[in-house]
């Protein structure tokens, strides 16, 4: 990872996202190999690790029976923010969190995005070159997400390294650079547009035809198409080569009694990078014993 | 050990119980509570038995007998019934602790000088309140017995010997065997078992459960600030407790207070760190309220109630058994208790007691401290 830059960690449920994070972070023990963060080995100087990170687990975890304030307090007395820096380092995470006048709300009454906002106050109240966020957005309503996606673009603008990971696509786009995990595996690594660019092994077409179903399944058993899925009211087919496959498919639909509205190449969204990474990774495993 | 993150933990922990209500409810009112209850509550003075009679004679000496037993304090006749079945009636539901019957020829026997026999029929199911009827109402029986023979020699114009021997007894430290005096000091070891294991182990094991010691371990605060940190309130409060637990016991049930207050502190401010470092290593290797909160109770509240001599007499336990308070805190705690509230030893001869306590408390602070690491599993 680069300093200052989003990197993004996308992987489905069980990939090994929050593992990955918890051993940067010096919460687990890595079985082997080794990892520094800051500069720091995870392993060996986990303590210095720790002060130069922010880290926001994926469950809510500040203290739901404290106040807002409180909880500032607590986090900024266990990074030990010294005093002459307390006041506005407490004022910017009030203002980060949208709680300015709301200092003395129980934690626990407060709305999730607010929640995880004020969580995300906390774990940089000591300026850290380096945060991680795992998960930071699930459960939270788009709007907030959005704001919550301003604040983390806002501290990378000012230097800070954040490594972010998620499972919502469109948030992806807004990383620097990101990895893609499978199994505990990286199995793409670039910026979004070289990960659309690069990492597929074909083209995507779009097609919009009735009826739907029935042309999923036709399609399925047609030559050159690898794989069809529905997206909205539309068909994503993946092809080896566009130019090629476009006229025949087209009339491949039509004999089928399927009526075509629209066919056309388009560029591949993360989730068809991300489907079709990990389907081909799914089927190269099932085909090893 | 940075002063500022283990006040920030200490601070926030302070405010979690102060906002609690169950907590506190059990730091406010368990003291008294407990103190009351067992003030109250648990008497072992055996006082005012129910006895009932079986009268066959029904004459004035037999009556005579009767108001020996009705002037002691550890007997009451509640009734005189009519008959035997009656009486052992009486004994089967429990009306009755002990069954008295007079024989039909009991003044015709004591007019001609022959020996003459009562029955006591006694409730053996509690050996203890057994014992007690049995040797009292033996001492009550002679008592009678030695006026009857005195009168016998005195109607024949004879000389009366007095008695020969007799015991001067005096009981000490507990002057009036107040069995609140002997069971009322031990109770703050109780109250220490509560406050200290029982509710360590469960703010501990809770921070695991919510998920917030993640974000805890997450910050440079160190194992030992968390520990620290986590414990402090909690020390203050058990403190605090001690001295509402000893003023309750002093100034409302009047236990005697002859020791010094500083030995007091001192012993309690160890046993505390003992039981402190119980419920930390408790909630550490449980990680879940409620087996901490059943471990804490099963390994420091039951023996402190049963095995550290609080309500039974170690001495008077099996061997096997006495071996094994040895290795209770709380025995020794309980006996430097019951020292300084009624005989008030001085420090120095507490020895025996305060050095195995202080050698727990080092040994189960270094265990604690051991025992947390900062790692998710």
């Amino acid at each position: 990872m680069r300093k200052g830059e989003v990197f993004g960690f996308l992987g489905p449920n069980g990939a090994g996202k929050s593992t990955t994070i918890r051993m940067l972070c010096g919460l687990l023990k890595p079985t082997s190999g080794h990892a520094s963060v800051a500069g720091f080995d995870v392993s060996r100087e986990p303590e210095l690790v720790r002060q130069n990170i922010g880290y926001m687990s994926q469950k809510f975890s500040l203290y739901n029976d404290l106040k807002v304030i409180e909880n500032i307090r607590l986090f900024a007395g266990l990074y030990s923010v010294p005093s002459n820096q307390l006041k506005e380092r407490i004022e910017w995470a009030l203002s980060m969190a949208n709680l300015k006048g709301q200092e003395n709300l129980i934690t626990g009454t407060l709305p999730g995005g607010w929640k995880q906002r004020l969580a995300l106050g906390c774990a940089v109240l000591h300026r850290p070159p380096v945060i991680f966020l795992d998960e930071p957005t699930s459960g939270v309503d788009p709007i907030t997400r959005r704001q919550f996606w301003d604040s983390i673009q806002q501290m990378a603008e000012t230097g800070v390294t954040v490594f972010v990971t998620t499972h919502y696509m469109e948030e992806a786009e807004y990383c620097n650079r990101l990895a893609l995990i499978f199994r505990g595996k990286i199995v793409a690594l670039g910026t979004p547009s070289e990960l659309k660019r690069d990492s597929m092994k074909g083209k995507i077409l779009l097609v919009e035809c009735d009826p739907l179903g029935a042309a999923v399944e036709a399609l399925q058993s047609a030559p050159d198409v690898m794989d069809a899925a529905v997206f909205g009211n539309a068909l994503h087919l993946v092809v080896k080569d566009a130019a090629v496959a476009l006229p025949q498919l087209k009339s491949y639909l039509t004999d089928h009694n399927i009526s075509v509205t629209r066919m056309e190449e388009i560029r591949p969204s993360l989730e068809d990078v991300f489907v079709s990474l990990t389907t081909s990774r799914e089927a190269a495993e099932e085909r090893k014993p | 050990m940075s002063l500022t993150r283990l006040v920030a933990i200490a601070r926030k922990e302070l405010v979690q119980i102060l906002r609690d209500a169950r907590s506190l409810i059990i730091v406010v009112l368990m003291p008294a509570v407990l103190v009351l209850l067992f003030g109250y509550g648990v008497n072992l003075d055996l006082k005012g038995l129910p006895v009932y009679v079986f009268d066959r004679d029904g004459s004035q000496q037999s009556q005579d007998l009767l108001r020996h037993f009705q002037a002691s304090e550890y007997f009451h006749i509640e009734h005189v019934v009519g008959s035997y079945p009656e009486l052992t009636r009486a004994l089967d539901d429990g009306h009755a602790k002990m069954g008295i019957v007079i024989p039909w020829d009991f003044s015709q026997r004591l007019r001609d000088g022959r020996p003459v026999e009562v029955q006591a029929l006694v409730d053996g199911s509690d050996d203890n309140t057994a014992n007690v009827l049995i040797g009292y109402s033996q001492a009550v029986v002679q008592g009678y017995s030695a006026e009857v023979q005195i009168d016998w020699l005195r109607e024949r114009g004879l000389s009366i010997q007095p008695a020969a021997m007799s015991v001067e007894t005096r009981t000490w430290y507990n002057e009036d065997l107040e069995s609140s005096a002997f069971i009322i000091p031990g109770v703050l070891a109780l109250v220490m078992s509560v406050i200290g294991a029982f509710l360590t182990s469960l703010t501990i094991a809770r921070e695991w459960e919510r998920g917030t010691m993640e974000q805890l371990i997450s910050t440079p605060v160190t194992a030992m600030e968390i520990m620290l940190g986590k414990l402090a309130p909690y020390f203050v409060l058990g403190m605090f407790d001690t001295v509402i637990s000893a003023l309750i016991a002093i100034y409302w049930f009047d236990v005697p207070f002859r020791g010094s207050w500083v030995t007091l502190m001192v012993a309690s401010a160890m046993f505390l760190i003992v039981v402190l470092s119980m419920g930390f290593l408790i909630s550490v290797l449980a990680k879940s309220q409620f087996a901490a909160s059943q471990i804490a109770l099963l390994i420091t509240f039951l023996p402190a109630f049963l095995l550290s001599g609080f309500l039974f007499s170690i001495e008077q336990m099996p061997i096997a058994l006495q071996w094994i308070t040895r290795i209770l805190p709380a025995r020794y705690y309980v006996s430097v208790l019951k020292k300084i509230f009624l005989k008030g030893t001085p420090a120095h001869l507490l020895y025996a007691d305060l050095v195995p306590l202080a050698v727990f408390t080092f040994v189960l602070a270094l265990l604690a401290t051991r025992s947390f690491h900062k790692r998710l599993e």
